[in-house]
């Protein structure tokens, strides 16, 4: 039984397609989060004007959460953590439900899911979808995960406060602002490391070690000494990459370079946030890609970065990332090499990089050759029916699923941006049984399932895709089916 | 020592001539045979694994990680974290061996790159993009079906490629009363991606149904504790000793860059390890007599304890052989001791022994695999390592 009139050929008016309704599609899919009811004719009137005035220099909108900043996230971390150590100490309560760590935890965990849904909420709502997926870029490029408990209410904040205002500013003003947020310092174990020269380690050497400066973060160590697992992330994934030159060497001296930055602890009274310790910072002379650092203090960090945004082989690093995830995981060369010469041109300007991925011809190629990620094709889905997720349980748990647990990335490396790993049999299945489901549920309200793939997918519907969903034997049946269609899995 | 590094077009070319490899891969393979690879990621601690508690340097250098009286006694050098009874247990049996000192032909300790070598088995970086346990099913596929699966939400590179291979994670089932599936197949009729992807999701999923209770009791998702690991080691088990089930099977565990705090974090890690070996050991019953699990990470940790009470990216690490079908036996490959002067770059447990002679190993002693398929086909360029004997 037909429920709507199944017509089989694609455009019932006649109209032949059009290159300008072909940029339209790909401006809502490609470069945006796939399109809302609407949001494709609104595109067409100039594809390319629609995407370049979604770039602003005040940056990505910001994720709606409880307004709690990082140091106030920071703060009810650290009281978690002295509630832990006293219910131990007191053999309280343990595993019921006034034990306070449970409620503590809980609580930490309430904070990060809100976070996660104001930010499912503004990707399913926006109007300036290619402004959001531009911030989902650089967010996943300067990963900081839930994976580590203590980082996990800072995730929210640390986009907010160090990555979205900054995604259409200077790549070394992103840099700065991600590398020194305590969300990456504790995230990337920068927090503790201690330079082996320093006072502070020298202080314990004499047996001073029990107190004070011998001290971080209130508990004593044995061993104050480096730690360089920032410093070979920045070098790694956030700026040259891994064959941009550099050796182990560098990376110890960068980690040298790096000692005395730090997140205030319960010691560091009237202190929030961000500190520099100077007693905890390597002294002396450092070099780092044949480049010698002879500041002082926070100052020697400070330069290496601000060199290493500047360096060629960060151009070239970083625009081929970004032409591997707009465009195909294998990505035209004169698409990356484009965007690097603007890069180069424009010391960087992150602005003037998006509007050469508009401008690139390479970025417009019709066939859609990239795999939605899991959080993409969810998003993408609520966005087609026009819905916002009012709640997580439905998204964690596709997500969870799917394999991508939102804030949660299991390296610093963030999430895979190819289809191998997303492209699992088992994926596939999983994502069936999602599209099922949202087709039950919003499926009843789609009064024409053609017109809405038409609305969602524009050009890039194909007749076969269109032949299947207008012969679906239920409405939830043909939103499933649209769900799934292999246009729109890929964008 | 190494080999040269493979180019892009070189393995095409290697690719090319896969008729003829195929050829001489035609040994008929124990079709009983299973083989499970657990990839520890992040680089895994191998002196936290099985801790050289004899060796002489090893407190001094590792403080307040060197593992004490409760480690747990293998011989006079190497006792494992107690944070692994089921993998005691079958050491005890005979039934586990340690190489303590291995490593993938990988220098940059860079997780992402020494997981590429580690799941490519190239002898370079980003060579190739296929993995060495996809091309082996490739390559035992010549001489009779073979299957294979991954458990986890994602597929692995060591298990992308070539051959096609399933993947199965805990879910709600399929509605078979639905058209949905049929529909889709359909639909992707043409699509070289997701036309065999559904195609064979919805097959393991079938298999999953049918081969019933294990599987419904609900594996969690891996590596979240040692319930899950459990609960999937159970559900692999399923998959495994159904009819015509995989012979072969890749599992991930995340979480062991252990750069601050390392105790703890890598306890609950290890316990999931062991947990999830020993529900498959519960759940193959008598087929564990024809298993071989082995559990490899990218790379070891430095040898000495850093500055946060967590150790940074090193070199050799150590991997883990369990197994019925296992012959008992010490160490494999040599200890080359945490002296000084022994260290790798005065930082990190010597590469003694090559990771792929280890896999080549077990490849040729468990699954019949000969010598000129491992060297070029499923081990591209590696004639020169020779592959581990007496293993199995």
């Amino acid at each position: 039984m037909r429920l709507w009139n199944g017509d089989e050929t694609r455009r019932p008016q006649g109209g032949s397609v059009s290159q300008k309704d072909i940029d339209a599609a790909i401006a809502a899919t490609r470069f945006g989060l796939g399109a809302r009811p609407g949001e494709i004719a609104d595109a067409a009137k100039d594809p390319r004007a629609y995407l370049k005035s979604q770039i602003r220099r005040q940056g990505a909108d910001l994720i709606t959460t409880d307004g709690e900043t990082s140091n106030q996230r920071l703060a009810e971390f650290r009281e978690y953590r002295q509630q832990r150590v006293a219910a131990e100490q007191l053999g309280q309560g343990k595993g019921d439900d006034s034990d306070p760590v449970k409620m503590a935890r809980q609580f930490i965990r309430q904070n990060a899911a809100g976070d996660v849904l104001g930010r499912v909420q503004l990707a399913a709502e926006t109007n300036a979808g290619f402004r959001e997926r531009w911030a989902l870029f650089w967010a996943n490029h300067f990963t900081v995960s839930a994976a580590k408990v203590q980082v996990s209410g800072l995730v929210g904040p640390f986009e907010n406060e160090a990555i979205r205002p900054n995604v259409f500013g200077r790549f070394a003003d992103l840099l700065g602002a991600a590398e020194t947020h305590p969300a990456m310092l504790l995230y990337l174990d920068q927090a503790q490391s201690v330079g082996p020269n320093s006072r502070a380690a020298q202080f314990q050497r004499r047996g001073g070690g029990r107190r004070g400066l011998g001290q971080i973060d209130g508990r004593p160590r044995r061993n104050l000494g480096l730690n360089e697992n920032l410093a070979r992330e920045i070098l790694e994934l956030h700026t040259v990459g891994v064959d941009g030159g550099y050796a182990q060497a560098d990376v110890t001296e960068f980690a040298r370079a790096l000692t005395g930055l730090s997140v205030a602890g319960p010691r560091d009274a009237g202190v929030e946030g961000v500190v520099f310790r100077g007693q905890a910072h390597e002294p002396g002379e450092r070099t780092v890609m044949g480049v010698r650092y002879g500041q002082d203090g926070q100052a020697q960090a400070g330069a290496i970065l601000a060199d290493l945004a500047g360096r060629p082989q960060t151009a070239r690093f970083v625009c081929t990332k970004l032409a591997r995830h707009f465009v195909a995981d294998d990505p035209p060369a004169g698409l990356a090499a484009r965007l690097e010469k603007t890069w180069l041109a424009t010391d960087g300007d992150l602005a003037r990089v998006a509007e050469m991925l508009v401008d690139a011809p390479e970025a417009w190629r019709p066939p859609p050759a990239k795999f939605k990620t899991p959080y993409e094709f969810v998003i993408s889905s609520y966005r087609a029916l026009g819905q916002e997720p009012r709640g997580l349980g439905q998204v964690n748990a596709a997500l969870n699923g799917l394999g991508q647990r939102p804030f949660g990335a299991p390296s610093p490396k963030g999430w895979p941006d190819e289809a191998g790993p997303w492209a699992a049999s088992d994926a596939l299945v999983k994502r069936m049984q999602f599209a099922q489901a949202l087709g039950a549920v919003f499926g009843p309200r789609v009064q024409d399932p053609l017109a809405l793939a038409d609305q969602t997918l524009g050009a890039r519907l194909s007749p076969a895709s269109a032949k299947v969903i207008s012969r679906a034997e239920s409405r939830p049946e043909a939103v499933a089916l649209l769900l799934m269609t292999p246009e729109f899995q890929r964008r | 020592m190494t080999a040269p590094m493979l180019s892009r077009r070189a393995f095409a070319a290697a690719g090319l001539a896969l008729p003829f490899l195929a050829r001489v891969a035609d040994a008929a393979v124990p079709p009983n045979r299973k083989f499970v690879v657990i990839v520890c990621r992040g680089g895994m601690d191998g002196l936290s694994v099985a801790a050289p508690v004899g060796d002489p340097d090893y407190p001094a250098l590792r403080g307040g990680l060197a593992l004490g009286d409760t480690a747990l006694k293998l011989d006079g050098t190497f006792a494992l974290n107690p944070a692994l009874p089921a993998v005691y247990k079958m050491a005890q049996a005979g039934e586990t061996r340690i190489a303590p000192a291995v490593a993938t032909p990988d220098r940059a300790r860079s997780h992402f790159e020494a997981q590429d070598v580690l799941e490519t088995g190239a002898a370079g970086v980003y060579a190739t993009t296929s993995g060495w346990l996809n091309r082996a099913a490739q390559a035992m596929s010549a001489a009779g079906r073979v299957e294979a699966i991954s458990v986890g939400p994602t597929a692995p590179l060591i298990l992308r490629g070539p051959a096609p291979a399933a993947s199965w994670s805990p879910g709600r089932g399929v509605d078979t009363q639905a058209r949905l599936p049929t529909l889709l197949q359909d639909l992707y009729r043409d699509d070289p991606l997701l036309g065999p992807a559904l195609a064979r999701g919805l097959t393991t999923e079938a298999m999953a149904r049918d081969s019933g209770a294990a599987m419904a009791s609900g594996a969690g998702r891996p590596g979240q504790g040692a319930d899950a690991g459990r609960a999937l080691g159970g559900a692999l088990a399923g998959f495994l000793k159904a009819p015509g089930g995989p012979q072969l099977a890749a599992v991930s565990l995340d979480g062991f860059d252990t750069h601050a705090n390392q105790s703890g974090l890598l306890a609950t890690r290890l316990g999931t390890l062991d947990a999830l070996v020993d529900g498959l050991h519960t759940g193959l019953g008598p087929a564990w007599k024809d298993t071989v699990v082995l559990a490899v990470t990218e790379f070891g940790r430095t040898a000495r304890v850093n500055g946060t009470g967590g150790t940074d990216h090193g070199t050799g690490s150590t991997a883990l052989l369990l197994g019925g079908a296992l012959k008992p036996g010490g160490i494999v490959g040599d200890w080359p001791t945490l002296k000084r002067q022994a260290l790798f770059e005065d930082r990190d447990v010597y590469p003694a022994l090559d990771l792929r002679a280890l896999e080549k190993g077990l490849l040729a002693e468990h699954l019949g695999m000969d010598r000129r398929t491992l060297d070029t086909l499923v081990f591209p360029e590696s004639a020169a390592v020779r592959p581990v004997t007496g293993l199995v």
